[in-house]
């Protein structure tokens, strides 16, 4: 029963491959369209960033992590929960606006509404592929390329994206239904942003919020970004099974209230 | 492939009492229903078969959208369902998912995309798409430059570029130059005849009378009435004039056509008749001879002001001529209730030969929209031949002449001087 559901909906994405492909592309191409440096902006925005975040922080202000040899390992600590936590929230507010922001598409052509969360996600994780892409061509300049231990990021990465996906699109309904939810979400994200280590670590808090943390889904995740890019360490596999379980429940969750709400929510939009 | 059958459907909105009505429902468990169900549509079956042709009529808000949303599968029915055979291209807006920034290629391609074709499809179906739009250089120019009938033009082109099995269209339609409606609806014409199905909503007589099989007519969300267009036309005509106390009712004639009648009845159509100039009843009209239209009239209520009408109808039910009291300077006022009216208009029959119908209205004012005493369709039908003047193709009978000049030698002058 699942699996022929499963097998429906991989059909119908493949049969729209192109569709989304077209999608992505366009989004792109829309960005930066009209701008004479047209692609190159694409590149220079993240550079920028990246360049704040490690040249500056690291040579002008002389932040250091505690036992660090690099002179570069804040900005690369920095940089591996910053560049990861922007994908993460990228994807989620994204999803979260989907079927709002393609109401009229959903209400007056048929085609499998599926395709659009999914472009989302190719749309983001084409964002991130670009920053990130920077980013390891910095380290490899620097000298700080981390080696093999960076395969251990694809996992995270397809942890990360589950339990974006999962989280999204539970909020993206509900926000169809309740706009409150878009706004209070935004502030959400400000308070989990400095609820998570990404500007300090964990070591600099006191012991009884350092326990608090833990309880945060993203921590195990970007703690292991972390390791891998600043002390080269595989990622600790048991401290992921929670967020993993989280992901996994939150998808299941996301498609029972997609599938039992779709019908109202083109009423609704 | 092509055959829809709908059973059954319905279709109902929920409308809460507050903001956090939904909340609480969703929420709290095992607690009392905070929401009414507002129905647009309702037990609404019928069924199409392949390569059928129906129109939708009704008027707003009586559920055409709604109906056609649910079958194009856009909306999620509340009761009952569709079921589709075949391939179902639906123009409920078109332009959908256009952008400014593209062109106009670029954005056909993603339209087509979102039909489910493949990029080989496309790449394949352009020229024809190109040629049809008919927008020339424009095709590669960003959409925002396009006027609104060059998008149009080209959201239509894209949508229809492969014959569907099924074919939904709302009456989006009708926007575009008169040159393009033609030329779409040519199309639709075309697809028709290869087999596709169509179920098409308009407020367009023409459109309806000329292209469907079947006329549907939708009322407050059920289904009024299903049968021959022209029938369904003369009915929905006399519902829009309905008001309080207002009969509608349908008769069939003799040779199997449904006459319509409605009207409030303080004045009534006692009997009409055409007649030639020495006062016998005519059936059969000759060609360019004067006819006299003679309408009695009863008066059974006291009325402030009375217009008559006559609108004479070709078979397709087009409207050929009309006129009324009131515009010939003539409305009747303050009638008491018995006495009676006796109309005479006469007119050379000028028209072209074939079956026609005269329909009679008595009304207060200009049109029957604001009191409507009564509306009779059928209530005269004629034949118009033609056996005295040369054989002319054609509804109207302009009793043309006809000059020809021959002459010698290369160069002719013409009027105006230019050499030919």
């Amino acid at each position: 029963m699942i699996q022929a559901k499963a097998q429906v909906i991989l059909r119908s994405l493949w049969h729209y491959r192109g569709f989304m492909a077209g999608s992505v592309r366009r989004e792109f191409q829309a960005r930066y369209r009209n701008s004479m440096l047209g692609a190159a902006w694409m590149v220079l925005n993240p550079l920028a960033m990246i360049v704040v975040y490690t040249v500056i922080f690291s040579q002008l202000m002389h932040a250091r992590l505690p036992n660090a040899s690099s002179q570069f390992s804040y900005g690369i600590y920095l940089c591996a929960g910053l560049l990861t936590w922007g994908f993460f929230t990228e994807t989620v507010s994204r999803l979260q606006n989907v079927f709002l922001e393609n109401g009229n598409l959903i209400k007056k052509l048929n085609f499998p509404r599926i395709c659009l969360p999914v472009i989302t996600v190719m749309n983001a994780g084409l964002n991130f592929s670009i920053i990130f892409g920077l980013f390891l061509g910095f380290l490899l300049i620097s000298g700080n390329f981390p080696g093999w231990v960076l395969l251990g990021m694809l996992p995270l990465l397809l942890i990360q994206v589950l339990f974006a996906v999962g989280l999204g699109i539970v909020l993206g309904v509900l926000n169809v239904f309740f706009r409150d939810i878009g706004q209070l979400f935004g502030i959400v994200l400000q308070f989990w942003f400095w609820f998570t280590p990404i500007v300090y670590t964990v070591s600099t808090l006191p012991a009884k919020v350092q326990t608090l943390l833990k309880f945060n889904p993203m921590t195990a995740l970007i703690g292991a970004y972390q390791g891998i890019f600043v002390s080269g360490l595989w990622p600790q596999w048991s401290d992921l099974w929670p967020v993993t379980l989280l992901s996994i429940a939150l998808c299941a969750f996301g498609m029972l209230l997609f599938r039992r709400h779709a019908g109202e929510m083109v009423d609704e939009l | 492939m092509g055959k829809v059958t709908v059973k059954n459907l319905g279709k109902a909105y929920k409308s809460y009492d507050g903001r956090w009505a939904r909340l609480a429902e969703w929420i709290l468990p095992f607690a009392r229903q905070r929401h009414q169900l507002h129905w647009v549509l309702q037990d609404i079956g019928f069924q199409l078969e392949a390569g059928e042709a129906v129109g939708i009529v009704g008027i707003n808000g009586a559920g055409k959208s709604t109906l056609l949303k649910l079958i194009a599968g856009t909306t999620q029915a509340t009761t009952g369902s569709v079921a589709i055979q075949g391939r179902v291209a639906a123009l409920l807006e078109l332009g959908m998912g256009f952008h400014a920034d593209f062109t106009g290629r670029q954005n056909a391609v993603m339209a087509g995309q979102l039909q489910g074709l493949s990029g080989a499809e496309i790449e394949e179906l352009m020229p024809a798409i190109e040629a049809f739009a008919e927008i020339g250089e424009y095709i590669d120019q960003p959409v925002r430059t396009y006027s609104s009938g060059m998008q149009m033009r080209l959201a239509f082109s894209v949508a229809t570029a492969s014959r569907p099995d099924v074919l939904i269209v709302d009456e989006a339609l009708s926007v575009g130059d008169a040159y393009f409606q033609h030329k779409s609806f040519e199309r639709i014409r075309e697809f028709r005849r290869a087999g596709t199905t169509l179920l098409i909503v308009s407020h367009d007589r023409y459109a309806i009378q000329t292209i469907c099989d079947r006329a549907i007519l939708l009322n407050r969300g059920k289904l009024e009435m299903q049968g021959d267009p022209v029938e369904v036309m003369d009915f929905y005509n006399a519902m829009l004039a309905e008001k309080e106390q207002q009969t509608v009712r349908q008769e069939r004639l003799a040779d199997g056509r449904l006459r319509t009648i409605s009207g409030t009845g303080e004045a009534s159509i006692a009997s009409v008749a055409l007649l030639d100039d020495d006062g016998r009843q005519l059936e059969v009209v000759e060609v360019g001879t004067h006819v006299t239209l003679e309408v009695r009239v009863a008066i059974n209520a006291p009325v402030s002001r009375l217009v008559m009408g006559y609108m004479i109808k070709d078979k397709l039910g087009q409207s050929i001529f009309g006129i009324n009291s009131h515009r010939l300077g003539m409305p009747q006022a303050d009638l008491q209730p018995g006495e009676d009216l006796v109309y005479r208009c006469r007119f050379p029959m000028n028209l072209g030969k074939g079956s026609y119908s005269v329909a009679i209205s008595l009304s207060r004012l200009d049109s029957h929209l604001d009191t409507n005493y009564e509306w009779r369709d059928y209530s005269v039908i004629f034949h118009v031949i033609n056996t005295r003047h040369p054989d002319f193709v054609g509804c109207a009978f302009l009793d043309a002449e006809m000059a020809v000049e021959r002459s010698h030698g290369r160069a002719s002058v013409s009027k105006d001087g230019v050499t030919a």
